[in-house]
């Protein structure tokens, strides 16, 4: 049944980014506002990088397949220094928003921390990204076929929806260390990040050898995740306390 | 295939042309669309509906490809996979093959691949008897003749293009797509030593899904219903309506309609049209091409006597289109002439003539076929003693009734003298009787190689010299039968040169030479391949063999009606492109004026809203939206449930972190708080 396959990659894709949307961003309307806007943001950078991908391609010749390769990685690699161009713009544009919010607050203080700004601004770059790179996949994983008869893998819908989720929660992840980094005047994190983006765009170019690109995708999510938590206020013993405190609950109860 | 290089051989069929731009590319990645595919659609009459139906999307099965017994029982009952849709080639495509399939539930289509010649035993999808139920033949009518008891016409007809199949039955020919389909078979769906195939699989998905059911009143009750209450009506079937040619040796007068005093008219008839067992596809070289090229060089050989020694009656050409359904071109002439629509009726009919299936003449050897039953008050006579050709005539036994022919409405309405000649004695020669290989080929109109198509059109083929024969005595017979004198006769002959240009024109090439001079400038971009509708061209090339070039202008030419000796009451007037000078793309263009007329042919029925007619033809084609074929690869069920399996688990995991590490986030973010600026 091919619904089941696009239900499938649909939850698999957009699964914790929908959760994280439910449970921490759907009932702060300023949070959702921030979401949106940085999703637009994130469209706004690919809009102006495929525009320059589509000019240097209508303007070469389209039979020199290896051009054509180079144009795309070029492509890529400018869309993705692009993204990142935004997300500086976008982290300048809310730290002026935030002390606007402060100033017209009772108490003087701004109801959202640049944490949870910088949160919700990756997010909303990962779900964008995420909704570009599946959607299209998704609606033709609903015809009665699936990919193979060219010799690609047939896991096409699945690894793409795994790397759509891994690419989204990338984004949250380098969203909070981006922010955290420019606060802190930390220009190497902003470095590392871009370069750590590239990395993971450059791996998709290894596909269809799935084992290449997934994998270490997934390892540097999880690399990420850590920074970001440390980076946002976490540590080694509020993990413990919280840990503790749940067996507590689980034995007390 | 989990191999990372598409193969050569798809790659040349995958139009994208640049990776991502222009195309949903992910959809060129799943499917192979097979564009040069013949369907079998759906036609209806006053009882039954015959031909092909598809879901609405379009049916799909695991490709399976027909070779020998076992591939059939796979596809019937041990296939592991249901359904399928089995490609096979035409020798499988007979009757016992595929009234097996079509009572299994596991088949969801059928490809057959066509090759250039057909089964060396011959192959017939009509019926063995054809028009059974419409001829002259009947209860009431030499009863002991009726139904074939006598002679059975079609012996290899297995009545395959009259069954209902409720699944689609595509075609493709012998090539690039073909081979395509073969190796994704022999790729994905055949099991390594033995066993059940994995996925993924090669499938097929076939659409033509058509809009009409039931039959013919139903259909056009609900075209009534649509017309009535729809602001855009949608029409499920259309009538099989075309037009009928004719012209005359003695121009009449077409505004005047019903009996026409003192003319008595011989008739010549033949008919235009033939069919396959798919849409469109009907070159019907033997059973219509060979007749109707033998008509018109033999009206183009009576050119020669027509001025100076005309006969004293009237020679009339007719062109009968939708004989194969029931004869819809002729019951709807006669139609006419009995209620005073046409420009003579049936009183000025003194006999008739018709060409029937004459190119596979054995030895020289034709027959002419009369009515048994009213041969007592024939007065048609062998006309070949006096001619000195190396054909011979000859009748067939007395008992034996009239093939197949047009005559034979003629004969339901007034029992008028005529005769039918063909090629056969009895059954046909016909091997390939309405089917796709009664082409070129089969009539032996072949050229030696090297030639260029301007070259062919002027080669006279052994086929165009012997019909060219035929029409030679077709021409003098009838130029006797209307009371011409003998002394003329040898003036009288059907020239090769134009039988052989005609023949490539109609089966092989339209878009040639001699074709775009005899037609108007704005038709020569209909022309191209051998030509499906050749109602219009019959019509150019008769107008050019009957007519005259008038000094006109082209705004003349539309509108003579003021001008001296000129009639559009008596003659068509036509404007031609003309020959080609060297030097120039486009001829001068000029205005021929012939007594050619198109008349409708469309069945009574549908002008006297009897559709369950018994009398009348009453053929209808369904409509349809998407006609398309195309192949994929199909993943495993259990893979599709997998896939789902782990989107939920995903989704709820994440939902349930993500309550988990909501409910604790003050607690998990709490070591770096600031003083200045946060707040919850």
């Amino acid at each position: 049944m091919p619904v089941a396959v696009f239900f499938g990659c649909a939850f698999i894709a957009f699964g914790p980014a929908l959760a994280l949307f439910v449970f921490t961003i759907a009932r702060e309307p300023l949070r959702v506002i921030i979401l949106i806007a940085g999703a637009f943001f994130w469209l706004l950078s690919l809009l102006l990088s495929s525009l320059v991908w589509f000019i240097a391609v209508k303007a070469s010749n389209p039979e020199n397949v290896s051009l054509q390769k180079g144009l795309l990685i070029f492509g890529a690699v400018f869309s993705v220094v692009l993204q990142e161009v935004f997300r500086f713009a976008y982290y300048r544009l809310l730290r002026k928003a935030n002390e606007g919010l402060a100033a017209i607050s009772e108490e003087n203080l701004s109801p959202i921390s640049v944490q949870q700004m910088a949160y919700v601004a990756g997010l909303g770059f990962g779900i964008m990204s995420g909704a570009f790179s599946m959607i299209n996949i998704l609606s033709d994983s609903l015809g009665p076929g699936t990919v193979g008869i060219y010799g690609d893998s047939q896991y096409y819908f699945i690894t793409s929806a795994f790397m759509t989720m891994a690419m989204t929660l990338l984004h949250t992840f380098w969203g909070v260390v981006f922010f955290d980094g420019c606060e802190k005047r930390r220009w190497w994190v902003i470095a590392a990040v871009a370069a750590l983006h590239l990395l993971v765009s450059g791996l998709s170019f290894l596909n269809p050898s799935y084992e290449g690109s997934l994998p270490p995708a997934y390892v540097i999510m999880v690399l990420m995740a850590a920074w970001a938590f440390f980076s946002s206020g976490g540590s080694l013993q509020t993990l413990t306390q919280v840990w503790m405190c749940k067996k507590n609950g689980v034995d007390s109860s | 295939s989990e191999s990372g290089q598409p193969s050569l051989l798809l790659t040349c069929l995958h139009i994208c042309p640049l990776p991502g731009v222009g195309c949903s590319s992910v959809q060129q990645k799943i499917y192979v669309q097979l564009n040069k595919t013949f369907p079998c659609v759906r036609l209806l009459n006053a009882t039954h509906q015959i031909g092909c139906q598809s879901s609405v999307s379009g049916d799909t099965g695991v490709l399976h490809v027909l070779e020998t017994e076992t591939d059939l029982d796979w596809v019937l009952s041990s296939g592991p996979n249901p359904p399928y849709v089995v490609l096979m080639v035409a020798e499988h495509f007979n009757r016992s093959t595929m009234m097996k399939l079509k009572g299994s539930a596991r088949v969801a289509g059928v490809a057959v691949v066509i090759s250039k010649a057909g089964p060396a035993q011959g192959f017939s999808p009509h019926h063995s008897c054809p028009n059974q139920n419409s001829g002259v033949y009947s209860d009431s009518y030499g009863p002991e003749l009726a139904g074939c008891n006598v002679t059975v016409w079609n012996p290899l007809g297995n009545s395959l293009s009259y069954e209902d199949f409720r699944f689609p039955i595509f075609s493709l020919h012998e090539g690039e797509e073909a081979d395509v389909i073969r190796k994704c078979f022999l790729d994905h769906n055949r099991g390594v030593n033995g066993s059940d195939p994995a996925y993924p699989l090669c499938a097929m998905q076939l659409a033509s899904h058509m809009y009409a059911v039931k039959d013919t009143a139903t259909c056009m009750r609900r075209n009534d219903i649509q017309s009535r209450f729809s602001i855009s009506p949608e029409f499920v079937c259309d009538a099989l309506a075309d037009y009928n040619v004719w012209s005359s040796l003695k121009p009449l007068n077409n505004s005047g309609k019903g009996h026409l005093d003192g003319e008595s008219v011989v008739i010549a008839a033949t008919r235009l049209d033939s069919r396959s067992f798919f849409w469109n596809e009907a070159p019907g070289g033997e059973s219509a091409v060979g007749g109707f090229v033998t008509l018109l060089a033999a009206a183009q050989a009576l050119r020669a006597v027509v001025e100076d020694h005309p006969p004293s009656q009237n020679i009339l050409f007719t062109f009968f289109q939708g004989e194969t359904f029931d004869y819809i071109g002729s019951s709807r002439m006669v139609y006419d002439m009995e209620n005073g629509k046409f420009v003579i009726d049936l009183d000025n009919i003194h006999s008739l003539v018709e060409i029937g299936q004459v190119a596979l003449h054995r030895n020289g050897q034709l027959w002419l076929h009369s009515d048994p039953v009213s041969r007592r008050n024939s007065s048609v006579r062998s006309e070949s003693t006096a001619l000195n050709l190396s054909l011979s005539v000859a009748e067939p036994d007395v008992s034996q009734p009239l093939p197949p022919s047009s005559f034979q409405r003629f004969l339901r309405a007034r029992p008028i003298p005529g005769v039918v000649l063909t090629d056969h004695m009895s059954a046909f020669s016909n091997r390939y009787y309405e089917s796709l290989y009664d082409d070129a080929e089969y009539l032996n109109v072949s050229y030696p190689s090297g030639l260029s198509p301007e070259e062919q059109l002027e080669y006279v083929t052994d086929t165009a010299k012997t019909l060219a024969e035929v029409a030679t005595l077709v021409a003098r017979s009838l130029y006797k039968q209307a009371g011409g004198l003998d002394d003329h006769l040898s003036s009288i002959n059907a020239d090769p040169k134009i039988v052989t240009q005609m023949l490539y024109g109609f089966l092989v090439q339209s878009n040639n030479s001699w074709f775009r001079s005899l037609v108007s400038p704005d038709i020569v971009k209909n022309l191209g391949d051998p030509v499906k509708m050749p109602t219009w061209l019959v019509q150019y090339v008769l107008a050019n063999f009957t007519g005259t070039l008038r000094n006109l202008t082209q705004t003349q030419c539309k509108n003579p009606e003021d001008l001296e000796g000129e009639s559009k009451d008596l003659y068509s007037y036509f404007w031609v492109q003309g020959p080609v000078p060297p030097n120039s793309t486009q001829g001068e263009g000029y205005c021929v004026r012939a007594p050619v007329r198109l008349v409708k042919a469309h069945s009574p029925a549908f002008e006297l809203h009897q559709y369950s007619s018994r009398d009348y033809s009453t053929w209808t084609e369904s409509r349809w939206k998407q006609i398309q074929a195309r192949i994929f690869l199909v993943a495993s069920r259990d893979l599709e449930m997998l896939t789902l399996g782990v989107g939920v688990a995903v989704l709820l995991v994440s939902l349930v972190v993500t309550y988990f590490i909501n409910s604790k986030a003050d607690l998990l973010f709490s070591s770096s708080r600031e003083t200045t600026s946060t707040a919850y």
